[in-house]
């Protein structure tokens, strides 16, 4: 890096290399920082465009009637492309969900945790194995609920109670409850 | 890098020459495979593998190439276009069982390949940076397989997805956000299908990159051999060309046999007729099992049930990604000098042991999950990890190898009951019985 004083003819000191080393160290460190900082930057776009796009996310709420579920029945549908469980729980699986003591439980959750003031009977979770995300068995008629009468999953054989909380099996957690609101007595809005 | 007696490469033609003056490509192949690089003249046909596994990447690229021209990546129309493929598309059935039983051929030879390598002590010095290079092109492999069989969008392929990228769930904290940003979407749709296609292409082309590593680091010490012992001069070894070239084009033949028979005759032997259902995110197949390759490792992560400390489920993805990486430091847990099996009488067993487990956790992984699976599984998984981390470094340190023939030359005499130059007491050694 030439400097005015380096210019100046019959300097008489004769220079191998630059007048101040740590003036060419600083020219470099910097351009190359500057050019990290470029690739940074650019990074950012090439990793966020893997998120989830707008048109996914648009899809993130669903309107549910739930009016024609009966007591013991329960409906499959999506939510978010996910498979959601919608259960009209019966007296007996409430009182069978209940009758837990929850500090016994591995993710410790009461029923009442698990769904709406007033509308304990109204089960909504997404049919997801917390485990590695098979769909559970136990929401379509005739399929096997498992040993605790809510779910069970086919693929490592979790098995969910009639709150959907694990009791037995390698999912870590209990099914997850998505975020909804009763907008009308017979209508959930999801998400 | 090569021995001081390898041969140089001269052209004799005015073409050639002029060549090699301005792109020196004749003369670099001449050195990595042909009459230029000097192979201990010893090899068995387990050496045959490595080439092999070459050509089953080389014929996985034409025929993915290929397909890809016919393959449409939409979630909606993937199914129907495989199944065009098949149906439709001049000799497309031909392309397609090619490259859906060449994956299964190619994790075939490089998993005897790999064993290879642990018999003969092809990982320790000076070679341990094939041994590491040669674990990235398997890791490589493992995530180019599973993107490949999500494509055509059946129903293994969804759950496969669904299953596979749930590992990344376990994470704690971070897991569920990586999962949505690696999948595009909170389920595998149409975002996660054009990614991993994407990938899917770009991918064998990374490991035909690692690969020229591989070669290159190997090209530096030479071989090994089934003796384990090192070159010590020009009559242990013979150029590779046209020996090796002619050995290893006789086991291409063979390989091609095998293959031919298997895509003519049992097409879908390795593979599950659930994947010719669409894929339907509603309904999870009655019994989810990955392809056979993966089939080990799936039973370490199922092997994990009880919490301790963290979730069941993070032990077994840390266990299961732990099996694979444990294999980089290998060359570092055996710390014996002698390479080869052949001359360690009690390290040879534990290796058959360990590849009796490798099949005992093959099975356990595509059975069904009831008690007494469960239990040899863990059993199986525990003894793996006790091979390399316990028994490995104990047995190094223990025992007591065979005597080592003086030299490859002075082996390969003695075994066909010629006169060595120096049939002393040190080859006689070689042939002594075993303790």
């Amino acid at each position: 890096m030439a400097t005015l004083e380096d210019a100046v003819p019959g300097s008489e000191v004769v220079h191998d290399g630059p007048a101040d080393p740590r003036r060419r160290d600083y020219m470099q460190i910097g351009a190359v920082a500057f050019a990290g900082v470029g690739v940074g930057v650019i990074a950012l776009p090439l990793i966020n465009q893997m998120n989830p796009s707008a048109d996914v996310l648009a899809a993130s709420s669903t309107e549910i009637d739930v009016a024609a579920i009966q007591p013991g029945q329960a409906i499959k549908t999506t939510f978010r492309k996910q498979p959601l469980f919608v259960r009209n729980l019966t007296p007996a699986e409430i009182a069978a969900a209940d009758a837990v003591a929850v500090s016994s439980l591995r993710d410790p959750q009461s029923l009442a945790d698990r769904t709406k003031p007033g509308k304990t009977n109204w089960l909504i979770t997404l049919g997801v194995c917390t485990h590695l995300g098979c769909v559970p068995l136990g929401a379509g008629e005739g399929e096997n609920k498992g040993p605790f009468g809510g779910y069970f999953c086919p693929c490592h054989g979790s098995a969910y109670d009639t709150a959907g909380r694990i009791r037995q099996g390698p999912a870590p957690t209990n099914l997850h409850v998505p975020d909804y609101e009763f907008t009308s007595d017979t209508v959930v809005t999801v998400g | 890098m090569s021995f001081p007696w390898a041969r140089h490469y001269e052209p004799k033609q005015p073409l050639m020459k002029w060549l090699d003056d301005r792109l020196p490509l004749p003369r670099f192949v001449y050195n990595a495979v042909g009459a230029g690089y000097p192979v201990p003249r010893n090899l068995n046909y387990f050496w045959n593998f490595g080439v092999l596994a070459g050509a089953a990447l080389a014929i996985q690229i034409v025929t993915g190439i290929v397909l890809a021209m016919h393959f449409s990546t939409d979630a909606n129309t993937a199914f129907n276009s495989v199944e065009s493929i098949m149906r439709d598309v001049n000799a497309g059935w031909f392309l397609r069982y090619a490259h859906a039983n060449g994956a299964s051929m190619f994790l075939a030879v490089v998993y005897i390949h790999i064993g290879r390598g642990l018999y003969y002590g092809s990982y320790k010095p000076p070679r341990e940076m094939v041994w590491l290079l040669g674990v990235v092109i398997f890791l490589l492999m493992m995530a180019t397989a599973f993107m490949g069989y999500v494509l055509p969008w059946g129903q293994m392929s969804f759950w496969g997805a669904q299953v596979i990228t749930g590992f990344f769930s376990a994470i704690p904290l971070v897991g569920e956000t990586i999962r949505v940003w690696l999948l595009g979407g909170y389920a595998p749709d149409a975002a996660a299908l054009n990614r991993f296609f994407s990938l899917h292409f770009l991918l064998p082309f990374v490991i035909a990159g690692v690969i020229i590593l591989h070669i290159w680091a190997l090209h530096i010490p030479g071989s090994n051999n089934p003796t384990g012992v090192e070159v010590k001069d020009e009559q242990d070894t013979v150029p590779f060309h046209p020996y090796y070239t002619a050995k290893d084009g006789f086991g291409l033949g063979v390989f091609l046999l095998i293959f031919a028979a298997v895509i003519f005759f049992a097409p879908n032997l390795l593979g599950h007729p659930d994947n010719y259902i669409p894929a339907n995110p509603l309904s999870t197949p009655a019994h989810i099992v990955p392809e056979w390759y993966f089939l080990p490792f799936y039973a370490i992560l199922k092997s994990f049930t009880i919490d301790f400390i963290v979730p069941a489920k993070l032990w077994g993805v840390l266990a299961m990604f732990g099996s694979i990486l444990l294999l980089f430091f290998l060359p570092w847990l055996d710390t014996s000098p002698v390479r080869s099996a052949n001359y360690r009488p009690v390290y040879r067993w534990f290796l058959v042991a360990l590849l009796v487990d490798v099949l005992i956790l093959g099975y356990v992984g595509g059975a069904e999950p009831i008690a007494r699976n469960i239990i040899m599984g863990q059993i199986a998984s525990a003894y793996y990890f006790l091979h390399f981390l316990v028994i490995l470094p104990i047995v190094s340190a223990m025992e007591r190898p065979r005597p080592l023939p003086g030299s490859i030359t002075e082996a390969v005499l003695s075994k066909h009951g010629g006169t060595s130059p120096a049939q002393t007491a040190m080859s006689g050694g070689a042939l002594a019985p075993a303790e």
